[in-house]
């Protein structure tokens, strides 16, 4: 089933089936990376689009997405130690270090629609302007993404917790793990394509 | 409770509509009422719908383009009827009603004929060339069929239950916005498009995997089969273009739905900016649809000329060159939106350097028949005929380029016989050859020739009476998608057309006569050694059709045609030493059922159903979840099942061969 | 059974300390390439020509770090397919952004949208 020898028994099957897993998803996050920079495209083409409306200047705050960036990146590095502890076979340190990663996404999250709700509060939604249109779509596609993973942290608590760690369980843990990297990349690309300038 | 959805939705507004209605409602119950009377949807459950293997899933894929291509043609020659008539004149076809049908003929044959013919043969062909048990990911390929399938019922549906877009099949804003065309044609266009869109995306990674990750053993980059090749530079294409619909599409949804402006007239929207995405995905699209095409060719020129192909690797790189230049062209949709001379000269140019590797390959497949003994079977039939047609669509393509003879042609029917020849010749015969080669194959009985014959002169002839006089009318300067004109010097030309769409309608009839003749005979045709056209590749060394697990024993490859390798090395139909247990994996019903969640989706999200909208967005996720948390989705057929299976093959083949001697 | 390594086709053994390190110099590196220009951009320090290059140097960099650090991409242990996925995504990428923003902003020069 590879280009090495003909499989014998199940552990390399196993260990194929997770590389071929592991490809796949990378592939797929590829295309999600061509789906955010097409977001990003139309964000600095309609950027001063305001149409009369307000822009960045007046409506994204600094300090807020400051807050939002160090509680990602944070998130990232205990993710990272999650994973850690998935290699050596540490089912509570997993599961602490899942449960923190939550926190600190929910946390962003909680912020992110804060700030949107308040922005349409101020008359300043994604109908008002094609500049608000684009980011309302860009910033809030990544969040939508940040809270699908969210989801997936809390089931694969579970299976940690009802399952331990399996092959296939760690070998998901792996692909939610370069789910939540990417998303932080995302990320990076927003508050300096998005915000920094905004508030140049 | 049901949104804006009333009984007005229903075409009784018009004898066509309600006419279209009642064949598609009353085809679908014919079919329902056959199965039952056949007893069959057990059988058709567990052995078909439920089924994660490639070979099923592949013909599944197969059996829906086909009904499709009715469907689109269906169209087709509605519109040459109308155009024929409509000299001064209203024709039959009221204006709102052609719109409908133009959009629709157009949306059909690309994401529901074309993409799941290719789809399917990728499916079932592919795997038994790199000499796999099956794909990377069988339950993602049952989730990419039925989400395909849900978009086509989506189309489907609007001929029943509301209105198609009249958009076009491109569906350019703001015609297509929510202001111009408040009701739901554009969003049954849209939404069948997101979804079966997924389902493409998901096949172009799930074939990429395979290709790189399950090939036998010693089958280098450079030994697979040119198919293969081919398949893996669409899907490459596939999932890495299909993003951009989905940005295209999935903000004019947003528009349209939650009154944002990317494209309005109004409040900041940059409408020239869909035409730009659309295009960065729809020009990958067409070469994702004709580089399988070039595979199918390859394979046959070289079985039916019984000669090895000319020049592999220059086939390879042309391939691998068609695949990246594809990303660099897009603007040449759009010529005419008001770019400066540089951006249009600098697209121009590279519109013009991506037809040079196909050249090449026209030349690589008339060397591999030069000096051959050729087979005029249809699919080496359908082959010449692209090779002579296709050259002529390329040629227009050519002088399209130039942008400003591009300013003459654009939107006219030079443009519209330009594609027809590209795509016919070239996507269409490909994938009617590739399915009169490997129908065998696939069913383990033969397709009639005669009828297959016959089926492609119809289309060939057809196909040159119905486009080159829209050529003429081009430079006449005959707009495209007219419902009638007033032009009487263009009126001779498209009764020509015309008939050309019934001489095509023959091609079709022929084409079901030979699926029925075959059927009807398939007992004294049957293929015992399943290798009906003494093939050199390796899909050939199984039986007819293979059985669940492809090859029992996962072969050696030492040669570009492993095949006839190992037919002249005496090694083919060698009984392996022992037999293992093999790992298969388990049907699953989560793929038909999130088809059917994504049916529901998007015809509640079109008809402003929100609760309907949030319990399939859930029944999704629900399945999706309870589907990735299922660590029990194999079984094994033991080494004694195996032997029993490859036992009876031999026995066979032994038989046979008895019987000749 | 040896429980499995992170998906790299190769790495036989697993040193924790190692995969400690990994994420905590990426953390700090991280950090500062974060800090940079949101203190830029913060106190006005820079004309806002150099602190856009600011911003877009130190966001690539960032980026590099995540993919090094976070995602453990390097030419040794990562399977060749996922690098050559990430290049061509990087390339079509490119084109596609690149390309738009050529097209319109020549089209909004031109007609005035």
């Amino acid at each position: 089933m590879s280009v090495m020898a003909p499989t014998t028994g199940h552990e390399s099957e196993a260990a194929e089936t997770h590389e071929q897993r592991a490809f796949g998803f990378w592939l797929y996050l590829m295309g999600d990376a061509v789906i955010f920079a097409l977001l990003f495209a139309t964000y600095v083409i309609m950027v001063n689009n305001t149409a009369g409306g307000p822009a960045g200047k007046a409506l994204f705050s600094l300090p807020n997405a400051a807050i939002e960036t160090a509680l990602l990146l944070v998130s990232s590095t205990t993710f990272g130690f999650a994973s850690l502890c998935s290699k050596t076979g540490n089912r509570g340190g997993v599961l602490a270090w899942l449960l923190l990663t939550f926190v600190l996404g929910a946390g962003f999250v909680f912020l992110e629609i804060r700030e949107f709700v308040g922005m349409i509060a101020q008359g300043a939604g994604p109908d008002r302007s094609g500049f608000l249109s684009a980011f309302f779509t860009l910033v809030g596609t990544h969040g939508v993404h940040v809270s699908m993973g969210l989801v997936w942290i809390l089931i694969m608590s579970g299976q940690v917790m009802l399952k331990g760690l399996s092959v296939p369980v760690t070998s998901r843990l792996f692909r939610l793990g370069l789910f939540w990297h990417f998303l932080d990349i995302a990320w990076v690309g927003i508050f300096s394509i998005v915000y920094l300038p905004g508030l140049l | 409770m049901f949104g804006r959805l009333t009984i007005e939705a229903l075409p009784l507004y018009s004898a066509i509509a309600a006419g279209g209605a009642a064949v598609t409602i009353g085809g679908a119950l014919l079919v329902a009422i056959a199965i039952t009377w056949l007893g069959a949807w057990r059988y058709l459950w567990t052995e078909w719908f439920t089924s994660v293997d490639h070979k099923r899933i592949g013909v599944m894929y197969i059996v829906l383009a086909l009904i499709m291509l009715l469907r689109g043609f269906v169209d087709a020659i509605m519109m040459r009827a109308q155009q024929a008539m409509a000299l001064n004149s209203g024709g039959y076809l009221p204006p709102e009603h052609f719109d409908q049908i133009f959009s629709s003929h157009g949306t059909i044959m690309i994401f529901f004929m074309a993409m799941p013919f290719m789809t399917g043969l990728i499916n079932i062909v592919v795997p038994l060339q790199i000499g796999t048990r099956d794909v990377a990911f069988p339950f993602l390929n049952s989730l990419s069929l039925w989400l395909t399938a849900a978009g086509a019922g989506l189309v489907m549906v609007s001929l029943v239950i509301g209105k198609f877009s009249t958009a076009g099949w491109t569906g350019y804003p703001p015609y297509s916005g929510v202001e111009a065309n408040p009701g739901v044609g554009v969003d049954y266009w849209i939404w069948a498009i997101l979804i079966s869109g997924v389902g493409s995306t998901l096949s172009g990674i799930n074939f990429i995997v395979t290709i790189l990750k399950r090939r036998a053993p010693g089958m280098i980059l450079m030994r697979m089969t040119p198919f293969t090749w081919t398949a893996l530079c669409a899907s490459v294409l596939m999932a890495f273009a299909f993003p951009a619909l989905t940005v295209a599409c999935g903000l004019l949804a947003l528009d349209r739905t939650f009154g944002m402006h990317f494209f309005t007239n109004a409040h900041g929207g940059n409408m020239m900016n869909y035409p730009n995405l659309f295009w960065i995905w729809g020009h990958p699209e067409v070469y994702i649809l004709i580089l399988p095409a070039f595979g199918v060719f390859s394979e046959v020129v070289a079985t039916f000329s019984k000669k090895r192909l000319f020049g592999y690797e220059s086939l390879v790189y042309a391939t691998a060159a068609i695949a990246i230049l594809s990303f660099t062209v897009w603007l040449h949709h759009f010529f005419t939106m008001g770019s400066s001379p540089n951006v249009n000269a600098f697209f121009g140019i590279t519109t013009m350097i991506i037809a040079v590797p196909t050249g090449v390959k026209v030349f690589n497949w008339l060397l591999t028949m030069y000096r051959g003994r050729i087979d005029f079977h249809p699919s080496m039939m359908w082959t010449i005929g692209f090779m002579v047609t296709f050259v002529i669509g390329g040629m227009t393509g050519v002088l399209l380029a130039i942008p400003s003879a591009d300013f003459l042609m654009h939107n006219t029917t030079f443009l519209v016989a330009h594609f027809h020849n590209m795509i016919i010749p070239g996507v269409l015969f490909g994938y009617l050859a590739g399915y009169m080669y490997w129908f065998p194959k696939a069913f383990g009985f033969a397709l009639d020739r005669k009828w297959g014959l016959a089926s492609f002169w119809c289309w060939m002839i057809g196909f040159y009476l119905a486009f080159m006089p829209l050529y003429i009318l081009g430079f006449k300067g005959m707009p495209r998608r007219m419902e009638q004109y007033n032009d009487p010097s263009w009126q001779p030309y498209l009764m020509v057309a015309a008939v050309g769409a019934f001489v095509v309608l023959l091609g079709i009839a022929c084409m079901v006569m030979q699926l029925y003749v075959s059927i009807r005979n398939a007992r004294k045709t049957i293929d015992v050694s399943g290798d009906p056209f003494d093939g050199r590749t390796l899909e050939w060394a199984t039986s007819s059709p293979p059985p669940a697990y492809n090859f029992a024993v996962l072969p050696e490859i030492r040669d570009r045609e492993p095949f006839l390798d190992m037919k002249e090395r005496g090694t083919a139909y060698q009984r392996p030493a022992a037999y293992q247990d093999i790992h298969m994996p388990k049907n699953s019903m989560v793929g038909v059922a999130m088809g059917a969640f994504a049916f529901a989706f998007g015809f509640a999200v079109i008809w402003h159903i929100w609760w309907l909208v949030a319990a399939c967005g859930l029944a999704m996720w629900v399945a999706m979840i309870m589907r990735s948390s299922d660590d029990d989705s194999e079984f094994t057929i033991s080494a004694a099942e195996v032997k029993q299976i490859e036992d009876a093959r031999y026995r066979a083949l032994a038989s046979q061969a008895g019987s000749r001697s | 059974m040896e429980h499995p390594t992170s998906g790299h086709a190769n790495t036989g053994h697993v040193n924790s300390r190692h995969g400690l390190r990994s994420y905590l110099i990426g953390f700090v590196l991280a950090v500062i390439l974060t800090a940079v220009p949101f203190y830029v951009v913060m106190t006005h320090a820079l004309p806002p020509q150099s602190t856009m290059v600011v911003i877009g140097v130190t966001a690539i960099l960032q980026i590099l770090v995540h993919l090094r650090f976070f995602l453990h991409l390097n030419f040794t242990s990562t399977p060749k397919e996922n690098l050559l996925a990430i290049v061509f995504a990087a390339v079509l990428i490119f084109i596609m952004v690149g390309g738009s923003f050529w097209i319109m902003f020549d089209l909004h020069q031109r007609m005035a949208v």
